[in-house]
């Protein structure tokens, strides 16, 4: 079997004193899309952001394509999402401008050139914001916001896909968009790795669901059928997103 | 324009072209990053040095240059490891140069608070040869970094988390941001002083915001009014004898508030037309043009 493109072994992460992974094993072989569930707290986030060296482990190892986290340099391999309601800055800026910086990890000191820019624009494409490309991001609702900021990460054309709740905060027809638009990713072999709150409209392309419940894997395997209210279709899942929220239920795990 | 003949008022309308340029050049990114004020906490920061110049008797351009620059590096550290109490600590540092310029100044020989009053508010009459060799060179210095630079500065400031991921050297840059804001402060305490400098460094950038919907548009109409109030407050201060740092702060604040109420029915009108032109593809979505339409003029 080929090496892993994300690998965790045993990984444990506090933050502050509160120890939020407990020792996490992971996988991730190319072409997989791998869901990583849980409640608010449960550390799926944690996971994500310790994969992209924003969460330093405490103990245990991350690889990624084989090599060890810290060593780890050709980014430009990896798209990330990160969990934002918002593309935009302080000041204004063009759709174009926001997902270009995406493409500097194949850039040389910053320069954009033609193939770069048609790079651009095929991300553009692939979330369906062609026509927006010269709007400020401002003038953007909630749903293309998160589809810049997926088109900002296809924008390097990585080989694999990490996406922090990419569905939050987005309405159902935008989330039919970007489901189309990771089915596309998945369809020309992409590898995933996504955290969610729910399956939602992106369950037929789940392969592997990981469930974790405060910071330990509960559920490694085929996904979990939605019970409930949450089976019914059309059902919209709302509820706070913010991390001193009251934990609520997924659920998956009840 | 009999006051091109002067050789001191060549020497202040160069200097103030170049910070017409070079304030907001940098305060760009520090309004991106929401640090507008950062170029106000440099400030007082670097009157150590320029207590320190005159303590040691050498050029206190220079000092405020080195002081600005440590102090601007410090400010990223405390930024970076002090997330709880940052503020805090970041009081402490600008109170602390502060104190320690009057203190400095104070102790030089013949040194009183006289001697910091024209770099607290700009002195442009009195900008010497050497000064302008080091605003020419320190100003050279922003530039260079500040469009350079600017695709990747432009992303650090606009998403730090993801900038780090695209591999980008966060961290060079984020303390690269910071010594040019504070070589900026440098350049600009001649002209508008010390205390002024901040408004330079983002009034323009708000002034353009008004208008611009690129990054790359915000930043050149920035510039632009930067050069301009720069310009303009320095020959008006020689027809009318009134101080040119707190000329150019003043006409700043007035362009923006001129370009504030033209923009605002632009705006309105540009929501409209878009919220027009989406709403059949995007029901679910209509009503949020409107309501960012109704947030920037509680903003303005």
């Amino acid at each position: 079997m080929t090496e892993p493109l994300i690998t965790l072994r045993g990984v444990r992460a506090d933050l502050g004193s509160r120890p939020v992974l407990r020792g996490i094993d992971l996988a991730v072989h190319r072409g997989e899309v791998v869901a990583l569930l849980g409640a608010n707290g449960s550390g799926k986030s944690t996971i994500v952001r310790g994969i992209i060296g924003q969460v330093p482990p405490s103990a245990g190892e991350i690889k990624l394509f084989g090599t060890p986290l810290r060593r780890f340099r050709d980014w430009r391999r990896v798209g990330y999402v990160p969990q934002r309601t918002t593309a935009a800055g302080g000041v204004p800026a063009t759709v174009t401008e926001v997902v270009s910086s995406g493409r500097l990890s194949r850039t040389r000191f910053g320069v954009l050139r033609k193939a770069d820019h048609e790079a651009v624009r095929r991300a553009l494409d692939m979330v369906g914001l062609a026509d927006r490309a010269k709007d400020s991001v401002d003038a953007l609702s909630g749903g293309q916001h998160q589809r810049v900021l997926i088109a900002r990460a296809l924008a390097s054309e990585p080989e694999v896909l990490i996406m922090d709740e990419p569905m939050a905060g987005v309405d159902l027809a935008s989330q039919e968009v970007l489901a189309g638009t990771l089915r596309d990713q998945v369809d020309s072999g992409a590898t995933v790795l996504l955290v969610l709150h729910e399956l939602g409209p992106l369950e037929p392309l789940i392969d592997r669901a990981v469930v974790l419940r405060d910071g330990c894997v509960l559920h490694d395997g085929p996904p979990p059928k939605a019970v409930g209210q949450h089976a019914l279709p059309g059902h919209d899942h709302v509820h706070p997103h913010a991390a001193d929220a009251a934990p609520s239920r997924t659920g998956l795990l009840s | 324009m009999d006051f091109l003949d002067y050789a001191f008022m060549q020497r202040a309308l160069l200097a103030a072209v170049l910070v017409g340029i070079t304030a907001p050049a940098v305060g760009i990114y520090l309004v991106q990053r929401r640090q507008a004020l950062m170029g106000d906490g440099i400030g007082h920061v670097a009157m150590t040095g320029v207590g320190l110049g005159f303590l040691l008797s050498t050029s206190p351009v220079w000092m405020a240059t080195a002081v600005s620059v440590l102090g601007s590096i410090l400010m990223e550290l405390i930024r970076w490891y002090g997330r709880t109490r940052g503020d805090v600590a970041l009081a402490m540092l600008f109170y602390g140069g502060m104190a320690g310029g009057v203190m400095f100044i104070n102790l030089a020989p013949g040194g009183s608070n006289a001697n910091l009053t024209s770099y607290l508010f700009g002195s442009l009459s009195t900008v010497s040869q050497s000064d302008v060799v080091a605003i020419c060179l320190l100003a050279a210095f922003v530039v260079l970094v500040t469009l350079g630079l600017r695709r990747q500065l432009f992303a650090v400031s606009q998403d730090e988390e993801f900038a780090r991921v695209t591999g980008l050297p966060v961290r060079a840059l984020n303390l690269l941001t910071a010594v040019t804001a504070a070589v900026t402060v440098t350049v600009a305490m001649r002209v508008v002083g010390l205390l002024l400098v901040s408004a330079l460094m983002v009034v323009p950038v708000a002034a353009a915001q008004q208008l611009g919907r690129s990054f790359a548009a915000t930043f050149a109409i920035a510039v632009a009014i930067g050069v301009t109030v720069t310009l303009g407050g320095t020959v008006t201060s020689y027809y009318q004898d009134v101080p040119p740092g707190a000329t150019i702060v003043l006409l700043t604040i007035a362009a923006f508030v001129v370009l504030t109420a033209l923009a605002t029915p632009l705006a309105r009108r540009r929501a409209r037309a878009a919220a027009a032109a989406h709403s059949a593809g995007d029901p679910v979505e209509c009503a949020i043009p409107a309501t960012r339409g109704a947030a920037e003029e509680v903003g303005a």
